[in-house]
């Protein structure tokens, strides 16, 4: 019954991503019907059962842009934002999708440990969560690298750990499938005031890394990627292969797309990519282009994955059930420039071309999407939640648009304004004023203390008549009377003296 | 503009002696009055209120400059071939009375007296509210002489539409030009508006259906300006970064047709006028968006519904043809009488019969045929999909499939005609047979059961014995033409037995032979499809030079290389400091380069040298490098003016190693150091390279660690000297 009504829409919708941004709660529906058809074998050789979307989330260790806000005891996974670490946004948007086996990577040795036991602390029986840590030269590359022989499903879907966004990943997950690509890459609009570094290059300054953002060729229907580059790329002029616009007619080139790095991999691509190419680092800057490059001159065997697999008796039966599900898929959506292209023009090739689909999602622009990765983010991403988008943040708000924990504690004419958020524990003296700001658990705040614009984490202790203001002043800070902080970042565990005024500088304890 | 002027003279000497000799005359007829008191304040172009108002303009080129056409053009214009019964040059100029043209500039350069008696017979002369006024030119021999002396002689002076006379279209103009326009009234830059039209070429062929080459364009998708424009690619389509740091998207296409046809400012034509290598139309394009200097931007309409296309090969004339039958071109279609008066009326399945038809009732017509007015069709005859003109005789038991027949024509009994044309006055004797794409030009006798093979063009001129001559004989005057033809009929009569034997006992004309290239691209161009073989043949190609074309992954000599070849051949021949140092001069105003990538590029050059030099050991290495240092070193002097060049050579060796000459990652200290030694570098740059990465990435920090202690020592060293 679920099955045919399945059918019936995907024949229907030929534009099926619209209907999935509509649509989210219904893609487990939608998966339904092919999980058994496709693993129904597989599973009588393997008896565990295997997810068909195996979640990578890359936690990263201790980015050093971040410092002095991370150290080895807070890595960059466990940042608060909004208090609660920044993993647990990424975490929560996979279960709400029903991605439930997860690998969570983290570098550096120490970091893995505190990771692992926040995870399985606050995600015991709603996640599957394996914790692994890897060296830090890899890059993202060579994460995946390192944990390969722990990927098993057929499709693997990679989630920057420093997300903070409200795109489906089951939508994700869903075009990769339509498709059957081998890789899908999520695209979201860059916001209007430019990408948050931009803001702070000024001049000649050469060594600095260009603005982060992607320049990126689409089809016509916007579901191929034809053409992307990241990082110094950017920069250069762009190159589009004639080969690969003789065969779509026309491209689409946008600059004002970026890569939300949420990815979806077809596993055995994946791992043949990361075999062959061992000089490759970065998904986004070696691996995503030159799967879109060589897209139509593929280079990678498919096949290989059902022999190695399933071993001789199971491959007709994999076989057969690989048609259907195709055709069921092939069904959804008109044939794509790149069969058309591997048949050859009016279908007589000597030989079928092989070429391989690298498809997009694209976000549509009211969904909220930004990467802590700067200070700057950190401080946006934390006003963002608490304000613009707040659904984030998964508090409900008080009729006066903030949230203020009921332990928390409140002097006389003490005033915590719109877009504000008070931890749990916290006390605050006599006639402070709070805006635009997020302050943490177990916070003891005098009298006086003025905190705008500002992010103050856990077990911070704020003397009288302070004035804070753009800062961030992470755990453990001590801050004693009448200190002046603007555009401040405090490393953990700092302590600031009496009647001392900073202006844009990082402090932290040597 | 004196200058341009001046230049452009002397270089065409020719040209100069007819303009003593007055030879070329600008005849210019018909102008109305009215037309001329409008254009008073025209010569204010950037005026707004006058652009809205001055009445529109036309240039039709009534000359397509190339041989396209051979051998029928030999003998008549090109603009006056008939397509479907009615001259080409008729679509256009009633096309563009439609889009409410007011006067029509006629350039015609070859057989420009045919072109001229031809107009002053036509409906086209007396028309209220349009006037046609010919330019007469001789010695043309592109578009972009007769817009040159179009803009010498002042014919012009406001918006006008540029077309050429074998254009066909019933696309709405007005959208457009408000489009241009308000452009114009923004940003006076915005010069020309071209109109394209969505036509995918064919991935075997490369070639669009009107048998044109593929098209690559880059267009802005907001404003529709358009960014780049190719019709033989390379490898890649290379796009300029700062396009978009403006635009946020850009689109790129190679499924879009150049309709020919363009709104265009006065200032084109003075581009013209400066411009003196500009020769096809499409030179312009090419030099606007190359040219960054002028700022001049052209813009792209596209139309969907709308028809507009060019007669530009045999190909498209039967495309083109297929789309009048199918009234594609409406209202310019053969049952409306648009330019002549002829009645002919539409009968189902796009069958259209002209007036005094006389028809067996055993013949067969098909669908989508138009037979002109007089013609005879005999008995049992079957004509399929084929024009036929007027006062044509066909005889019996004729099969005529895919054929464009023009007039007076006849065809005597049993003859099979496939995908051919036939000009005025052929004759075909009985069983005679024309395989698919062949053109027999005016009054050529094809003999009695002849079979002309398939491709064969035949005409009653003799081949140009060279390929150059044919312009020659394109354009030459029409007395001397004359002569011409009638030395050559005789010619065809007696004539070599070669001939004879090709054409048949009484046949008349030279079957022109075919270069090696062109028997290869014959399928090209011609009125036939392309045979299903050679498309087998293409596919296999096609595939090959997918491979081939991905791995020649050629890059053009960069600055840096040519730098490189330079300084290693001075080395090489030991060529004086001084000019090695003029070369790379002349290079650096070449690729308009700072000094700073002088410095860089020769420092790259220089570590290159050591690197190729044999050495056994990183000491050897560095002693390789000091050496070439010691030697060359002052090469380096003009070029590091600040300390802002300094580090452009640091960053450059920085790069170096860890790209290309890793063999020096390790050695970097040592080799600044020696920088530092010889004065190359002072200590200012290294400090504030230093500080500069103090920013930067960690990977990016690898060096300035490695050279910590040496910036330390430069430090205190700067310390004690104060």
């Amino acid at each position: 019954m679920c099955e045919t009504t399945q059918t019936i829409r995907l024949k229907n919708h030929r534009n099926l991503r619209s209907q999935i941004l509509n649509r989210d709660e219904d893609l487990r529906d939608l998966f339904a019907p092919f999980l058994p058809l496709t693993y129904r074998s597989r599973d009588k050789v393997k008896p565990r059962v295997v997810m068909d979307f195996q979640v990578v989330v890359l936690a990263g260790g201790t980015s050093k842009k971040l410092a002095p806000l991370v150290s080895k005891d807070i890595p960059k996974s466990l940042l608060p934002v909004a208090n609660r670490p920044v993993l647990s946004y990424v975490l929560d948007l996979l279960e709400q999708s029903n991605l439930k086996d997860l690998i969570v990577v983290v570098e550096g040795e120490d970091t893995d440990c505190l990771v692992e036991n926040w995870i399985s602390e606050a995600y015991v029986d709603r996640l599957h969560v394996q914790v692994a840590s890897v060296g830090e030269e890899g890059g993202t590359a060579g994460a995946l690298r390192a944990i390969a022989r722990h990927l098993i499903a057929s499709d693997i879907l990679v989630v920057s750990g420093d997300l903070i966004c409200d795109i489906s990943p089951g939508a994700v997950a869903a075009a990769h499938r339509r498709h059957d690509a081998i890789v899908t890459a999520t695209l979201c609009s860059v916001p209007v005031s430019g990408p948050p570094e931009s803001g702070s290059s000024s001049g000649k300054d050469k060594t600095k890394k260009p603005a982060r953002h992607n320049i990126v060729g689409l089809d016509p229907t916007e579901q191929f990627l034809l053409y992307i580059a990241a990082g110094s790329d950017v920069e250069k002029d762009i190159k589009v292969e004639k080969s690969i616009l003789r065969a779509v007619g026309k491209m689409e080139i946008h600059a004002d797309l970026m890569d939300a790095h949420l990815y979806a991999f077809k596993r055995s691509v994946l791992q043949q990519v990361l075999d062959q190419k061992q000089s490759f680092k970065s998904l986004k800057q070696d691996v995503l282009p030159y799967l879109v490059k060589s897209q139509l001159r593929s280079e990678i065997l498919l096949s290989e994955e059902k022999a190695e697999e399933n071993g001789n008796e199971d491959s007709c039966n994999s076989n057969n059930d690989k048609v259907m599900l195709s055709q069921l898929l092939a069904n959804a959506s008109t044939p794509s420039f790149h069969e058309i292209y591997a048949l050859g023009p009016n279908g007589f090739a000597p030989v079928e071309r092989k070429t391989h689909k690298c498809c997009v999602y694209i976000a549509s622009k009211t969904k909220y999407c930004a990467r802590l990765n700067s200070i700057q983010a950190y401080s946006d991403i934390n006003r963002d939640v608490i304000g613009d988008a707040s659904h984030l943040s998964g508090c409900s708000f008080s009729m006066h648009n903030n949230v203020i924990h009921p332990s928390a504690v409140l002097g006389l004419k003490t005033t915590v304004g719109p877009h504000c958020m008070l931890g749990e524990g916290s006390q605050m003296g006599d006639k402070c004023s709070v805006k635009r700001s997020v302050i943490g658990r177990h916070c003891r705040i005098g009298s006086n203390v003025k905190v705008v614009n500002s992010v103050i984490m856990n077990h911070v202790s704020i003397g009288d008549g302070c004035s804070i203001q753009g800062s961030v002043i992470s755990s453990n800070v001590q801050l004693q009377e009448r200190v002046v902080l603007k555009d401040c970042q405090i490393g953990a565990g700092f302590v600031v003296t009496a009647g001392s005024e900073y202006k844009g500088e990082p402090l932290a304890r040597k | 503009m004196l200058l341009s002027r001046v230049s452009f003279e002397s270089s065409e000497d020719v040209e100069d002696e007819h303009v003593v000799e007055s030879s070329i005359l600008a005849v210019v007829k018909n102008k109305p009055t009215e037309t001329m008191g409008a254009k008073k304040g025209g010569k204010t172009v950037d005026d707004v209120e006058d652009i809205l108002h001055v009445p529109l303009k036309a240039i039709l080129l009534a000359d397509s400059f190339d041989t396209k056409f051979c051998p029928i053009t030999l003998e008549r214009p090109k603009v006056l071939l008939p397509i479907v019964n009615t001259p080409m040059i008729d679509y256009t100029l009633a096309w563009l009375e439609s889009a409410n043209v007011v006067e029509v500039l006629v350039v015609c350069c070859s057989h420009s007296k045919q072109i001229v008696d031809y107009l002053d017979k036509s409906k086209w002369v007396n028309r209220p509210e349009f006037s046609v006024t010919t330019i007469e030119s001789h010695y043309c021999t592109s578009a972009g002489e007769a817009l040159r002396l179009i803009y010498q002689n002042n014919l012009i002076n406001g918006d006008f539409i540029l077309i050429s006379g074998d254009t066909v279209s019933n696309m709405v103009l007005t959208e457009a030009l408000e489009e241009h326009k308000q452009r114009r009234q923004k940003d006076s830059k915005a010069v020309m508006t071209m109109v394209i039209k969505q036509s995918k070429p064919s991935q075997i062929t490369r070639q669009t259906r009107l048998g044109t080459d593929a098209l690559f364009i880059a267009i802005d998708s907001s404003t529709k300006q358009l960014l780049y424009y190719n019709d033989s690619l390379k490898r890649s389509l290379s796009l300029d970064k700062t396009f978009l740091a403006e635009n946020s998207s850009v689109s790129s296409h190679n499924d879009k047709q150049d309709c020919y046809i363009d709104i265009c400012s006065y200032e084109v034509l003075s581009l013209f006028n400066e411009n003196f290598d500009y020769g096809h139309l499409r030179d312009l394009v090419k030099g606007v968006l190359g040219d960054e200097v002028s700022g001049c931007k052209i813009y792209t309409h596209e139309i969907h519904s709308d028809y507009a296309a060019r007669v530009d090969n045999f190909r498209s004339y039967d495309s083109i043809s297929k789309d009048i039958i199918q009234r594609w071109t409406y209202p310019f279609v053969p049952d409306v009488q648009f330019s002549t008066n002829h009645p002919t009326n539409r009968e189902r399945q796009g069958i259209y019969r002209a007036s005094e038809i006389s028809q067996s009732c055993s013949a067969e017509i098909g669908p989508f045929t138009y037979i002109g007015k007089g013609t005879s069709i005999g008995d049992k005859t079957v004509v399929l999909n084929s024009v036929i003109g007027d006062g044509c005789k066909i005889g019996g038991g004729v099969l005529i499939d895919g054929c464009y027949i023009w007039n007076n024509v006849t065809i005597e009994d049993g003859c099979k005609l496939k995908q051919a044309i036939l000009c005025d006055g052929v004759v075909m004797r009985s069983g005679s047979v024309l395989e698919p794409g062949v053109v027999l030009s005016s009054n050529v006798v094809v003999g009695p059961k002849i079979v002309v093979p398939a491709y064969s063009k035949v005409s009653l001129q003799p081949q140009p014995v060279e390929q150059d001559s044919d312009d020659e004989l394109e354009y030459a005057d029409d007395n001397s033409e004359t002569l011409h033809t009638v030395n050559t009929v005789e010619n065809g009569y007696s004539s070599s037995e070669r001939e004879l034997s090709e054409i048949g006992i009484g046949g008349r004309g030279f079957v022109w032979s075919k270069s090696e290239v062109d028997r290869e691209e014959e399928w090209r161009h011609s009125v036939a499809p392309i045979p299903e073989s050679k498309l087998i043949e293409l596919t296999h190609k096609v595939f090959d030079e997918q491979d081939s074309d991905d791995e020649s992954d050629e890059e053009p000599p960069t600055f840096e290389k040519e730098i490189e070849a330079t300084f290693l051949r001075g080395v090489r021949k030991k060529i004086k400091e001084e000019d090695i140092l003029l070369e790379i001069n002349s290079l650096r105003f070449l690729y308009n380069m700072a000094s700073e990538n002088c410095a860089s590029a020769l420092f790259y050059a220089m570590m290159k040298l050591a690197l190729d030099s044999p050495h056994n050991s990183p000491a050897n290495l560095v002693k390789n490098a000091n050496d070439v240092i010691t030697r060359w070193g002052s090469l380096l002097k003009p070029y590091l003016r600040g300390i802002d060049d300094e580090i452009e050579v640091i960053m450059k060796f920085e790069e170096m190693c860890t790209e290309n000459g890793k063999e020096f990652a390790p050695l970097f200290v040592q080799i600044m150091h020696l920088l530092y030694d010889k004065d190359i570098i002072q200590e200012e740059a290294f400090l504030n390279w230093a500080n500069e990465k103090e920013q930067a990435d960690e990977s990016d920090k690898v060096f300035v660690k490695q050279s910590e202690t040496f910036i330390q020592w430069l430090n205190e060293a700067s310390e004690e000297e104060d």
